[in-house]
């Protein structure tokens, strides 16, 4: 084995602070006690700054795993000589059934997509569910339908699973856990402290259409032509674009990094990929694709797209030489035909997003503490 | 304070003595109170609130003042230097 | 999107910047009232584009930040009933009390509900009869209509489990306050633009004349704002001191007549404290007797928690516009968004998040991170 495929079994795991270090408030006897910290918010599961501080705290420290210390979407474990992708995901939506999919779809789509940010073939899922006493067979029987389909399309197998059921009250109807494993080719090393700066920064298409989708359920929102999620399984995606970087003429691993944006955002993955790889990025406001209806909806409820979740798109990080035809693969596969190049890292300020506006004035693009919510301010 | 939104009046009913329709901004479609801009038309542009139109857009004034900073805009981009500053209105 | 799109033209807000810096020749100190304003100023960086004469200060216009500690304690103690939905807007929902804040007592089990508009809260009082249902009514002139056609409805329809908890407070007389203070820097305000759609300029006007202040009525967009210092440093450069309305396409003189009777009918004037600043006679709002059956203070029986802020928090002198978040030793240190220290840094409208999610100054971020050791 080469020094480069030790790499991904045995990464040395470096600190994943993110910016700034806090001076705890004690420290400076603020008479403003928040019991932050005592009990776990709803924020812990967004995606944003306090999730990271969970995994950070509490999750890392106790299982010492230099795989697990490298954060990225999915772990890459050597077995036999054989790189396997493993990965899990939960999820929680509410409500279960949306236009565009339901818990099912997501679950199968989440889990397929973290091991394809990974590089991975998915090949095999496991469903875990926790349902609540009283929800109702057909509404089960829909969701498996939904995953059945989901996962036929996108060629993975569910080959095991668990059901649990718990007291009416106790859960919102229905939990779904994936867990998926998948095999890593040799070469293919995607992780996110892989960027450099001049390198580019892609996206796959617009941004927000999930979250939004959702949200709309929720407030009554109509759209004019409907505003689906956009959940989708993304590996054949990402194996186009495997090809597109790894021609001759590119230099070896030109391909980065690759991440979904979901809970959290953009932002949330731009900002983890920032502070894994201490680099800068700048982003061009003006280039980032966002539909009509998710605009309109944003600004409605004073939202910003950037922290909207999505379930179908993916960010990529690229060697300069390779954007160009890594862009074109993207523009030519179904799940990427509205992709751009959306910004650089940069070597300023390390760990800092920065947007330039559309006015070509200059604004940070912070990473959010937990939820974004709906302002009337 | 007050994000307040430009959109277009669709439709409008009156149902228990109260004034609504569905007002579209930029692709997306809610419903929204008009009852305090009886002067509101459908097609018009109006000001919502929390769900609740607080004014219409007057679409003569925005055109007027508006040609007025297009005309700063293309002279900007040209080079040329406005002379003075513009009357305050 | 119409009336919103050609108010962020890069051209045009380019152009608005190189005349003020043409017709510029000493400093002036401005201040804008609305967190909305705030919000996009930073948000578009455009302080960066003005001419270093032109001092951009915020003012007291973000509702939450000037929320009284006590209230947000009653919102809080009120959640913690096991029989009462509190429904807010999300911007309290962060927002420190003297011990904890909304978040926090809804993971604590505390029924608490974020809505768009008050007429969601009325929609749940409607489908859960036996959920008491107070609606967190926080906000300036522009909200109150809203909340007044609310308690409208629910008192026609006899919907006796909706309640307000009331904490509005109305612009001109905080003005006034801010205004007459000695410590006072501001030269030219702008007003708030929403506000003034509904309650229209009377009151501008006499602040305008008592001190000699030019005031614009200012819109939220980029383009509105860069005009709205433009046509506040014509006034000033030239010794002027009027009312002007920038944001005509929404602005009235005279407001929004039926909204205003609305409001008169169910609510009346009374004195506020606002949090930060202290109490200010006339400056806020209450439910009248007529609609006692919906005054969450007079059907609950909240104790008058007294609370004092935090003396490590500026809030007050931020809000104020004597000095600028970055002034703060705690900023971005001790006090960020994930901990605030006082509401201005919680508030998406507030000075203190607002400069510190878009603008904080860069150093705050130098610290390298993630060594490059092992990159592939």
């Amino acid at each position: 084995m080469n020094a480069k495929k030790l790499e991904c079994v045995q990464e040395v795991p470096r600190e994943q602070e993110d910016a700034p270090a806090v001076p705890s408030l004690d420290a400076l006897s603020c008479p403003l006690p928040l019991p932050a910290g005592k009990t776990i918010l709803l924020g812990h599961g967004s995606g944003g700054r306090l999730s990271g501080d969970l995994v950070r705290q509490l999750f890392l420290p106790a299982f010492r795993s230099p795989a697990l210390a490298r954060l990225d979407d999915q772990a890459i474990v050597r077995i036999n000589g054989v790189r396997l992708a493993f990965t899990t995901d939960s999820f929680v939506v509410k409500p279960l059934f949306f236009p565009g999919g339901s818990i099912g779809s997501l679950a199968v789509h989440g889990t397929v997509n973290d091991l394809a940010m990974g590089g991975a073939q998915p090949l095999f899922l496991s469903v875990a569910f926790i349902l609540e006493e009283g929800l109702p067979m057909e509404t089960l029987a829909r969701v498996i339908e939904s995953m059945r389909r989901a996962a036929e399309e996108a060629g993975v197998e569910i080959v095991t699973g668990d059901t649990k059921v718990v007291e009416k009250g106790s859960g919102d109807g229905l939990f779904i856990n994936t867990t998926g494993i998948g095999l890593v080719p040799e070469g293919v090393l995607l992780s996110a402290n892989r960027a450099r700066p001049g390198d580019f920064i892609l996206a796959s298409g617009t941004l927000g259409d999930h979250g939004i989708a959702i949200l709309a359920l929720r407030e009554g929102l109509l759209f004019e032509s409907s505003i689906e999620s956009d959940s989708a399984a993304l590996h054949t995606l990402v194996s186009a674009m495997l090809r597109a970087a790894s021609a001759p003429s590119l230099p070896s691993q030109a391909l980065r990094c690759l991440r979904d944006p979901t809970r959290g955002g953009l932002s949330s993955a731009l900002n983890e990929i920032a502070a894994s790889s201490g680099v800068g990025m700048e982003l061009e406001e003006a280039s980032i694709p966002i539909r009509e209806e998710v605009r309109g909806a944003c600004e409605l409820l004073g939202l910003d797209p950037l922290y909207v979740a999505n379930e179908g798109k993916l960010i990529a990080i690229a060697a300069p030489e390779a954007a160009q035809p890594v862009l074109a693969a993207m523009r030519a596969h179904p799940l990427g035909r509205n992709a751009q190049i959306i910004g650089r890292v940069t070597d300023a300020q390390p760990g800092l997003v920065t947007l330039r506006t559309t006015l070509g004035t200059s604004r940070i693009v912070d990473m959010l503490a937990g939820d974004q919510l709906p302002r009337i301010c | 304070m007050c994000l307040a939104i430009p959109g277009k009046i669709l439709d409008s009913v009156q149902e228990n003595g109260v004034r609504s329709g569905r007002v579209q901004f930029g692709g997306i479609v809610r419903n929204v109170c008009l009852d305090w801009v009886p002067e509101a038309r459908v097609g018009d542009y109006v000001l919502v609130h929390v769900g609740f139109a607080i004014s219409t857009v007057d679409a003569e004034e925005a055109g007027r003042t508006y040609e007025v900073l297009e005309q700063m805009g293309a002279l900007a981009d040209e080079g040329l230097v406005p002379e003075g500053s513009a009357e305050p209105s | 999107m119409k009336y919103l799109d050609e108010y962020r033209d890069a051209r045009i807000a380019r152009a608005l910047a190189a005349k003020i810096a043409r017709f510029v020749t000493r400093p002036w100190v401005l201040m804008e009232i609305c967190g909305g304003q705030t919000h996009t100023l930073m948000r578009y960086g455009i302080a960066s584009l003005l001419p270093p004469e032109i001092e951009l200060v915020h003012g007291p216009g973000c509702p939450v930040c000037v929320t009284p500690l006590e209230m947000v304690d009653k919102a809080i103690a009120l959640a913690s009933r096991p029989d009462v939905t509190l429904v807010s807007y999300g911007d309290m929902l962060r927002v420190p009390g003297s011990a904890t804040d909304l978040w926090h007592a809804k993971a604590a089990g505390g029924d608490v509900r974020v809505v768009y508009s008050p007429l969601d809260a009325l929609e749940i009082a409607r489908r859960e009869p036996a959920r008491q249902v107070v609606f967190f009514a926080i906000g300036f002139e522009t909200t109150a209509p809203p909340h007044a056609m609310a308690v409208c409805q629910a008192h026609r329809e006899g919907l006796a489990n909706f309640a307000l908890l009331v904490s509005h407070v109305l612009v001109p007389p905080a003005m006034r306050a801010l205004l007459l203070s000695p410590r006072n820097r501001v030269q030219g305000l702008i007003a708030p633009g929403h506000v003034c759609t509904v309650t229209g300029v009377r009151d501008y006007e006499a602040l305008c004349t008592e001190f000699h202040m030019p005031i614009v009525v200012g819109g939220f967009e980029p383009v509105d704002l860069l005009e709205a210092i433009e046509l506040l440093v014509t006034q000033l450069e030239r010794g002027r001191a009027a009312v002007e309305i920038q944001y005509s396409r929404s602005v009235r003189e005279t407001g929004n007549l039926s909204a205003q009777t609305l409001v008169r009918d169910v609510f009346e004037i009374c004195d506020r404290k606002w949090r930060g600043i202290g109490s200010i006679p006339q400056s806020g709002l209450r439910l009248r007797e007529k609609y006692a059956a919906h005054d969450a203070e007079r059907l609950f029986a909240l104790e008058e928690i007294s609370a004092p802020e935090p003396p490590e928090c500026i809030a007050a002198e931020v809000l104020q516009g004597w000095k600028k978040p970055p002034d703060c030793s705690a900023f971005g240190l001790g006090c960020t968004p994930e901990n605030p220290m006082g509401a201005p840094m919680v508030s998406s409208e507030g000075a203190c998040a607002a400069y510190y999610r878009y603008q904080r100054p860069r150093s705050l971020n130098s610290a390298p991170l993630g060594a490059a050791a092992g990159k592939g």
